[in-house]
């Protein structure tokens, strides 16, 4: 990584090229309809508002990767635990759920909590023969105390109107609100993987990520008091206007002949844009600040710790607190992104968190964006989110083109039925051709 | 006058831009014990490490029994008759003392136990405990064991960096002992060493290094007797 | 007689089950922890590699079982392990020389391969779900029990029942072999301890003679061979299903790690410790507890099935907290 970045000449205009890029295969996707585009500026601008929200990503997972080169394989984790962010701020409050339980789920957390802290405590002071059984004591009493509290406290909340809501339910509060709840959601879990797993060898973040990732997605396919788990949780208010209302207010329907759109295909394009603004800013304030910290002696260090960590060391820094710091900072953007994606979608969906979708994808979004550089990370991340969409419908295309000369069979219908899976092959392609060939990505860091 | 069994000379070169050696020459005779002192930062280790081939030589060459090896691998050049044992990490840790010595004859195709039987006659410490991981001997032992696989391919060049490194003077003593008796089998020896005093004692030949240039040659007894060399560099 | 039957509920909900799962977790711990001795990175793609090379032995095996061919009280699928297997280690011998040698000249940080691996991860992923869909596949055929709970009731006249299912002994008998049969080669023979040493000293090792890129060679083939096997016998104790093989990454590498990275006895040892503690963690104790006369209301169970994942999470996390070389003292950088 250090060793290929020596500063080749790179053409300034990579990055502009790339963004005209952008905007040209949006527009032939509004525009233009064929075998290749859809023609609907509907579907254009929802590719768009969610390679934005993939663009934030890209950018925590940049941050981790491209300024401190650490691996994280749990970016789900941390987007899922920002979903939650949404469901528990702004839906509505469950008619009888907090009496039912939720003061004692809370202490149950506490205790557990609790019991964490004081293990670490004993640990830290006893020493001598008594150190172990009493930790362990301390564990086993801890641990009883909090199923006996949690156990009931769930079940009476789920019990709680089970087919309507069954879950804890949310505060009532601002949706908007939810975003940075999300962020500190991720970087509270960061916090705590960061500091057993940094400082160790390089491998272990990412296998110690890789499994906070998985568990993270299992408590929230689980929980169902929390998350509704399977059921999903939907109905999560918008920062916009509902399509319904716009339809219903007649101002909107006389604009929109004006422009001679339909009422449906109008209200759709407007929340859309409306979305679109709301992400872009986000993103573009996030890339400012992310720009302005490294231009900070702070990010100078970062960079320094990057390139040489063992004369940074050397130098008296604490390596391992820079990237505790940055790690926690990176999945904070990963939890604003997932509670951003969240209330995009409206609804919570726990089995939808898929890691090969939302940890690996994102990173061969920063690695083809070109790591180290914010703006490459969320022009790639953009980019690849357009292809990866496309390739849906692109795939079973190209298959079609392929067996177009074979005999009607079981193998044509097999090739057929798995153009999807070659997403799979081909995004593992693009990785390693860039990894390879350009491992500074489309535009590269200065 | 024939030439010596080991002749590097003039060698110039380093690991960047910056050239390390500065017109460096080493030669070694048959059954010689060669060597290197000279203050830290000298270029000792690397001179010997472009003797080995570790290191892309600007200028110069490397002979050994006649024969121009300046262009050889290090591995090509253990099979040319080098042995080389490194300052640190000379050993395999997790192997038995009998495991790391038959790695050292890891390229010889014929029977090697002669060999080996010859190690443990010359080490006797090491041979009691053959079946022990080297990773858990003491220092001295290690280092033993580090000689030990580097003469399992019978080399007629033995090099060796700065064996008695971390080792108390006692095991120190020892170990240059044993060196002489390798020496006295028709080994040439080529050795870097920080305790200068005692390894220019046993030495036939003694090279200062100072800014990886020759400063001083002469034979051990002659260096130890120069009241400039002792002053500068033996410390009085 | 209630002591008994606890004891048999233990052996059949606890033991026998754990001791299966853990073979099979040892197995592939073995490979993980020869790759990173020897190539010095954890490959991510090894679940898939698994995935894949069963993917391959389940398309011989129906190929074998459309011809009439079939082992008799064994599952087919062994006897097309060994194809499976000669397949799998060419895709991976073919891998290494297009992605991972060129890093491995560069001397490239561990990281880089990391991803590199993720990298094939994806393709290997693709690959089995082209080949053979993402769907669950039962492919255990032959005789399904060795000793059934029927049986067991019949012979001991206990309650409490007992079986011990056709693949769960193979498993056991398969990983005994293969254990046995790569400490072998990994003690006794030349090309063997070449690899301990590479694995031990790179340097030194090169020093010596030893040809690196044939060691590497030979570390991906035991590595196939070892991934296919654990795969196959996973898919035949429970079933194939392409994600699963994804998430078993996990179990995997804490097996690895609580054994210390690159020392494959501890990686066996590793299987198993993550495995009965998974399996003890999630079994609902309260049968057994009442055996013993305890009669509680509660399942007595720790942790739900679904959380299993977090077993082997909590466990790697202490031996990083507290033995970050892992219990048997693997690589320390």
């Amino acid at each position: 990584m250090s060793n290929t970045r020596q500063a080749d000449a790179v053409s300034p205009w990579r990055a502009p090229i790339l963004f005209l890029i952008l905007v040209a295969l949006f527009v032939a996707e509004g525009t233009m309809r064929n075998a290749l585009f859809s023609g609907s500026w509907n579907t254009a601008l929802a590719i768009l508002n969610m390679g934005l929200i993939s663009a934030i990503m890209a950018l925590g997972v940049n941050m981790q990767w491209g300024y401190a080169g650490l691996f994280n394989a749990g970016v789900v984790g941390f987007l899922a635990l920002g979903g939650l962010a949404p469901v528990l701020i702004s839906t509505e409050p469950v008619q009888g759920a907090w009496a039912a339980g939720g003061a004692r789920v809370l202490v149950a957390l506490v205790v557990g909590l609790g019991t964490l802290v004081l293990a670490a405590q004993v640990w830290r002071r006893f020493s001598g023969p008594l150190r172990v059984p009493a930790l362990i004591a301390v564990l086993i009493i801890g641990f009883v105390v909090y199923r006996g509290l949690f156990d009931p406290a769930v079940m009476a909340i789920e019990a709680n109107d089970s087919a309507r809501t069954g879950n804890i339910g949310g505060l009532g509060w601002p949706v908007l609100l939810s975003w940075p709840v999300g962020a500190l959601f991720a970087a509270a879990a960061a916090w705590g993987v960061g500091k057993v797993a940094l400082g160790l060898r390089s491998d272990y973040l990412a296998i110690a990520t890789l499994g906070i990732g998985e568990i993270i997605v299992a408590v929230m396919r689980n929980e169902e008091w929390l998350s509704r788990g399977v059921k999903n949780v939907s109905g999560i208010p918008r920062p916009v206007p509902y399509e319904l209302d716009l339809q219903n207010s007649p101002d909107f329907v006389a604009r929109a002949a004006d422009w001679g759109l339909s009422p449906t295909v109008a209200s759709g394009i407007w929340v859309k844009l409306l979305y679109a603004g709301l992400f872009g800013l986000v993103l573009l304030g996030l890339i400012l600040l992310a720009e302005l910290a490294l231009k900070s002696p702070w990010g100078r260090m970062m960079r320094a710790i990057r390139d040489n960590e063992t004369a940074a060391e050397a130098m008296g820094k604490d390596v391992t607190r820079r990237h505790l710091q940055i790690f926690i900072i990176g999945s904070a953007v990963i939890g604003l992104a997932g509670a951003m994606m969240v209330t995009l979608d409206g609804l919570l969906s726990p089995t939808s968190f898929n890691p090969l979708r939302y940890t690996f994808l994102i990173w061969v979004m920063v690695i083809v964006g070109g790591s180290g550089n914010n703006w490459g990370a969320a022009l790639g991340a953009i980019l690849i989110w357009f292809l990866w969409i496309k390739a849906e419908v692109w795939g079973p295309e190209f298959m079609r083109l392929v067996t177009a000369p074979m005999p009607e069979g079981v193998l044509r219908d097999h090739l057929l039925g798995s153009a999807p899976h070659m997403r799979f092959i081909a995004l593992g392609l693009v990785l390693l051709v860039v990894l390879r060939f350009a491992p500074r990505g489309l535009v590269p860091e200065k | 006058m024939a030439e010596p069994y080991l002749s590097a000379a003039d060698m110039r070169g380093g690991y960047g831009k910056a050239d390390i050696l500065n017109g460096c020459t080493l030669t070694v005779e048959r059954g010689q014990i060669a060597v290197i002192v000279g203050p830290n930062g000298a270029g000792k280790s690397t001179a010997m490490k472009a003797v080995f081939g570790m290191l892309n030589l600007r200028e110069g060459s490397v002979r050994l029994a006649g024969e121009d090896i300046t262009q050889l691998t290090p591995q090509e050049r253990v099979r040319k008759g080098m042995g080389f044992v490194p300052q640190t990490h000379n050993i395999f840790p997790t192997m038995t003392v009998e495991e790391n010595l038959e790695m050292g004859a890891f390229i010889r195709d014929d029977d090697f136990r002669d060999t080996m039987e010859q190690v443990y006659t010359l080490f006797p410490a090491v041979a009691e405990k053959r079946k022990q991981n080297a990773g858990e001997l003491s220092g001295g032992q290690r280092q033993q064991v580090a000689v030990g696989r580097a003469l399992m391919t019978r080399p007629s060049l033995l090099m060796l960096d700065e064996p008695t490194a971390g080792v108390s003077p006692i095991v120190m003593d020892e170990l240059f002992d044993r060196i002489i008796e390798v020496a006295r089998t028709g080994i040439s020896i080529l050795m870097v060493e920080q305790n200068a005093r005692q390894a220019l004692e046993i030495a036939d030949i003694g090279y200062v290094l100072v800014q990886g240039a020759n400063r001083y040659t002469d034979t051990g007894q002659a260096l130890l007797a120069d009241p400039e060399v002792r002053r500068t560099f033996l410390g009085g | 007689m209630d002591i008994l039957n606890a004891l048999v509920a233990i052996l059949n909900f606890v033991v026998i089950p754990a001791a299966a799962y853990g073979a099979q977790l040892a197995l592939g711990a073995l490979g993980v922890t020869l790759i990173y001795g020897i190539l010095r990175f954890s490959n991510f793609a090894h679940g898939d590699t698994m995935a894949f090379g069963t993917a391959l032995v389940i398309l011989v095996t129906w190929g074998l079982q459309a011809l009439g061919i079939s082992l008799g009280p064994l599952p087919t699928a062994l006897l097309a392990l060994p194809i499976g297997i000669a397949l799998t280690s060419v895709l991976v011998l073919g891998v290494d020389r297009a992605v991972y040698r060129f890093y491995r000249r560069k001397r490239s940080a561990p990281i880089i391969l990391v991803m590199a691996s993720v990298g094939v991860m994806f393709i290997m992923n693709g690959l089995t779900r082209l080949v053979i869909g993402v769907d669950e596949i039962r492919f255990d055929d032959g005789a399904r029990f060795l000793i059934s709970v029927q049986q067991f009731r019949a012979w001991t006249g206990l309650s409490e029942g007992l079986s011990l299912r056709v693949s769960q002994a193979l498993t056991l008998v398969v990983t005994a072999l293969a254990c046995w049969a790569l400490f072998r080669f990994l003690n006794r023979s030349r090309a063997g301890k070449a690899m301990r040493a590479y694995s031990d000293n790179e340097d030194l090792a090169l020093l010596s003679g030893i040809d690196p890129e044939r060691v590497v060679r030979l570390t991906w083939l035991i590595a196939a061979a070892l991934a296919v096997t654990a795969g196959t016998l996973y898919g035949l104790d429970k079933s194939f299903k392409v994600f699963n093989y994804f998430q078993i990454l996990l179990p995997i590498f804490a097996a690895s790690i609580v054994g210390g990275l690159g020392n494959p006895l501890g990686a066996v040892a590793g299987g198993f410790i993550v495995a009965f503690s998974e399996v003890a963690v999630t079994y609902p104790w309260r049968k057994i507890a009442a055996y013993l006369g305890f009669e509680t209301d509660g399942l007595l169970q720790l942790l739900s099935t679904e959380y299993k994942f977090a077993v082997s999470f909590v466990i790697l996390i202490v031996v990083l907290l507290f033995r970050p070389t892992g219990l048997f003292r693997g690589k320390s950088v």
